[in-house]
């Protein structure tokens, strides 16, 4: 039964995929209005767009690129969300997996790459998961509200990098620019094709499939989906749920800590300030888009990707700032939350 | 009884159609609710009695039929059209907001409020219809604090006072103790006398004959019968809720012998509780529960049922006090070693304590049940499958598909599911709840059948219930839970229901001056 105008007048939009194409084309025409009023032509900037991501192989990977920190804090927030969980602190917990493998690159700039990356990779998890692991705590002990703990200890990972880099781990090199030294080359992960298309990507396809898997297959899963679906039965059913709370908001931080390892590592060479252009928050935009499954995580981080693209090649051929597409994005996000809201409330 | 005598009947539902994915829930060729009559419509669990009034109701939209009301097709869409028609519903549980008063949660509901509210002439009529009726609530009680049955006079009042002259009431004595039932039953009567028509719904027979100037019986769904007052037997509605006849005789295998062997199991020291999830302190408890024994724990609900299950299960830990499983200090366990241990659990409302509703049949029998069915990562589905499938034909219940999400099944449906479960798996200690509140006939003969067969093969068991007849029938020893308090204990040769009803009913004041 079509439970809004758009579903009776569009049958396809009454489907999961007919909603996500509806969202897209209704997003892209309110922001196309919106360059229109400003005096751009949308027509070309989404022709731009297309043909830069999809025309050329370096726009094509420079969408793989910027895929990566999305899939990967997306699932730091569709994780902890299977069990009730809301984690904002993606970002907070990307910098701090960038400061922690900063720190082992730093530490250890002599050793050869099989030592150093994994190592730095560890370090990455854990530094983001120690980040959430703080949250996870006080929830688990009913003290403090996730939601409001992972959101503010975001505002407090950044100022910790900052004191490094302009103190402790400040560069020699340029006293101008605040920036640690830069990594070995053992310390970077290794970049495909000629592209920065980098070994981060993998980290992204394995932590979504062991994340899909985990949560269909293993009993864990079905733990948490019990603990998601009714926690005062899942605790009279004996199931841990202090121990899952805390465990499961570290692994979504260190998977979070992943990205911004990924980040100093593939791309910087270096711990800096602006490390992510909010890739934590966006992150939470694409898992709460895709509803927390795999593959729409998958979907949803190539559809920010391109949106990312795009505020990059509309800076050169439209002459409008980077931060439009935060406007695009926020316009995605209106949308669907006006869809969940027709369909909740009661006729 | 003037209106019942007119041809055209005041409600009138045909060819109703109700499909939830691949179960039928009804399938009505007619149902006729007349002017005056007080209509009860029996049936099992899961039979299709609440489905129909709710569509009645306008809470769910049927998917094929017609509801015609004095001889005019109508439409009822929502719960609001219903009531412009003057159809009113008591749900099962109620709706009121607990933080306003009686009076503010009446007003709440009438359609037509000025923009000043005049409270005497609405308080007036309130009170008129409390006179005319019998019922008795305080207007300016919070409704949060009022019992059960008295919140349930408020869902009425609410109805009545919104100009319903058709009320469905979904099993109305359910929450209701023996005595506020007649009081209910009296209410509506009254109610029938000034013309309203009421529908019924219960499964429990006494009840229906006893108060009903006729009855529809509905099985699978369908209606399997109409009757009138005067028509019906027991034996004849029996046979017409279940195809064959059920006897509710004692249950099977029911051992008289005393027990010989005797080392407990659940051990209760002078336990004191602070307030759980349901509110109520547990004080001073002592509790001795045997191996191969049934402690029955009788009270009306609400006095610390829960907060006892929770104690026991660890959810909540002694004040003071020490509690003993298996002959261990147990009072630090948590839930998951506690259940390891053996003891199982069936709460006092499975869908909120004892079942996931977004899950599966299948993923909701395996969850609390230890490390049985794992396997490296998952779980062993086939042996899972096969090994309820044969509890399931153990307890003699019906089958729902495991593939089925929980939150589609019915009451009974899930708490037999909880039950086969919990039991199958042998545990040495029982704590259950209200184990065959919201079950059929059969399906409560089973469990309690079930309950038997463990305690002979020497599992503890500890039974809460506020059926009285139930707890004779079951129990080695009895006490009486009130206020949080266990306050009288009794043998089988002392069973009589009106001494522990009082027991029950008794306020501790009264306790402290006895």
């Amino acid at each position: 039964m079509p439970h809004n105008a758009l579903a009776i007048a569009f049958p396809i939009a009454g489907t999961k995929a007919g909603r996500a194409v509806a969202t897209a084309l209704i997003a892209l025409a309110v922001f196309g209005l919106l360059l229109a009023a400003a005096g751009k032509d949308p027509f070309r900037a989404y022709l731009d767009t297309l043909a830069y991501v999809f025309g050329n192989a370096y726009g094509f990977s420079e969408l793989l690129v910027r895929m990566v920190p999305l899939m990967l804090t997306a699932t730091a927030v569709a994780l902890p969300a299977r069990i009730g969980l809301i984690n904002v602190g993606g970002e907070g917990q990307l910098y701090m997996g960038a400061l922690f493998a900063t720190g082992g690159a730093i530490a250890f700039p002599e050793q050869p790459s099989f030592v150093l990356l994994p190592l730095m990779t560890l370090l990455g998890f854990a530094g983001g998961g120690l980040w959430a692991l703080l949250p996870g705590l006080l929830r688990a002990a009913r003290l403090v509200n996730e939601t409001i703990s992972t959101l503010l200890l975001n505002y407090v990972a950044p100022l910790i990098v900052s004191y490094l880099i302009f103190g402790p781990w400040r560069s020699s090199e340029s006293a101008a620019y605040p920036e640690s030294t830069a990594f070995s080359d053992a310390a970077r992960l290794p970049a495909f094709f000629h592209t920065r298309i980098h070994a981060g990507l993998l980290f992204g396809i394995v932590c979504l499939a062991l994340f899909s898997f985990f949560m269909a297959k293993s009993r864990w899963g079905l733990e948490m989906r019990a603990i998601g679906g009714n926690p005062e039965a899942a605790r009279r059913l004996g199931i841990p749920v202090f121990r899952y709370t805390v465990a499961v908001m570290a692994i979504a931080g260190g998977v979070a800590g992943l990205a911004g390892m990924s980040e100093v590592s593939a791309i910087q060479g270096r711990l800096v300030m602006g490390l992510s252009p909010g890739y934590g928050f966006a992150g939470f935009l694409v898992a709460w888009l895709a509803g927390t499954s795999a593959w729409g995580i998958a979907f949803m981080s190539f559809l920010f990707a391109i949106i990312a693209s795009a505020g990059d090649i509309l800076q050169f051929t439209q002459g409008v700032p980077y931060a439009v597409i935060n406007v695009l994005m926020a316009i995605v996000l209106f949308i669907v939350l006006g869809q969940r809201q027709s369909r909740r409330a009661p006729r | 009884m003037i209106a019942a005598e007119l041809d055209v009947p005041l409600v009138e539902a045909r060819g109703i159609r109700k499909t939830f994915g691949a179960l039928v829930a009804n399938d009505v060729e007619v149902f006729e609710l007349r002017g005056g009559e007080i209509h009860a419509l029996l049936g099992e669990n899961g039979a299709g009695k609440s489905t129909l009034s709710k569509i009645l109701y306008g809470y769910y939209r049927p998917d094929a039929g017609d509801i015609i009301v004095e001889g005019k097709k109508v439409s009822i869409a929502s719960p609001r059209d219903a009531r412009a028609l003057g159809i009113g519903m008591v749900f099962q549980t109620f709706t009121l907001i607990p933080a306003f008063s009686v009076f503010e949660n009446i007003i709440l509901f009438l359609q037509d409020l000025p923009f000043v509210i005049k409270d005497g002439v609405i308080r007036q009529r309130i009170e008129d219809f409390e006179a005319r009726f019998g019922f008795s609530v305080n207007l300016d009680a919070i409704a949060g604090r009022l019992s059960a049955g008295e919140q349930q006079q408020v869902e009425i009042l609410k109805q009545l006072l919104a100009g319903a002259r058709i009320l469905i009431l979904d099993e109305p004595t359910k929450v209701l103790t023996p005595q506020e039932s007649q009081g209910l039953f009296k209410s509506m009567e009254a109610l029938r006398a000034a013309g309203y028509s009421i529908v019924f719904i219960s499964h429990k027979l006494s009840e229906v004959l006893s108060c009903a100037n006729r009855i529809t019986v509905m099985r699978h769904g369908r209606i399997a019968g109409q009757l009138k007052d005067d028509e019906a037997t027991e034996a004849g509605l029996l046979s017409l809720m279940f195809g064959t006849i059920a006897n509710p005789e004692e249950p099977r295998g029911r051992d008289h012998r005393p027990r010989i062997s005797r080392s407990p199991v659940l051990e209760l020291r002078s336990v004191t509780c602070a307030a759980g999830t349901g509110g109520v302190t547990l004080w001073d408890i002592s509790l001795k529960v045997n191996e191969g024994e049934i402690v029955g724990i009788a009270g009306i609900s609400g006095n610390g049922q829960r907060e006892l299950s929770d104690l026991i299960l660890g959810l909540n830990k002694p004040l003071r006090g020490q509690k003993l499983l298996w002959g261990e200090d147990a009072s630090k366990w948590g839930a998951a070693k506690t259940r390891e241990h053996g003891a199982a659990f069936i709460a006092d409302d499975p869908a909120a304590f004892s079942s996931i509703a977004s899950l599966t049949v299948r993923e909701n029998l395996a969850l609390g049940t230890g490390k049985t069915y794992y396997s490296r990562v998952g779980l062993q589905w086939a042996k899972l499958d096969k090994e309820m499938k044969s509890a399931f034909a153990r307890f003699g219940f019906p089958r729902p598909p495991f593939e089925a999400v929980a939150a589609n099944l019915s009451g009974g449906n899930l708490q037999r599911m909880v039950l086969t479960r919990e039991i199958s798996r042998d545990p040495g200690l029982i704590v259950a709840l209200y184990p065959t509140r919201g079950l059929d006939v059969q399906s409560a003969n089973a469990v309690r059948d079930a309950l038997i067969e463990m305690r002979n093969k020497g599992a503890a068991l500890l039974v809460v219930s506020e059926e009285l007849e139930e707890l004779f029938m079951l129990s080695d020893r009895l006490a009486v839970l009130t206020e949080g308090r266990l306050i009288a204990e009794f043998e089988p040769s002392q069973y009589n229901a009106e001494m522990v009803g009082s027991w029950m009913v008794r306020a501790p004041e009264m306790l402290s001056a006895a």
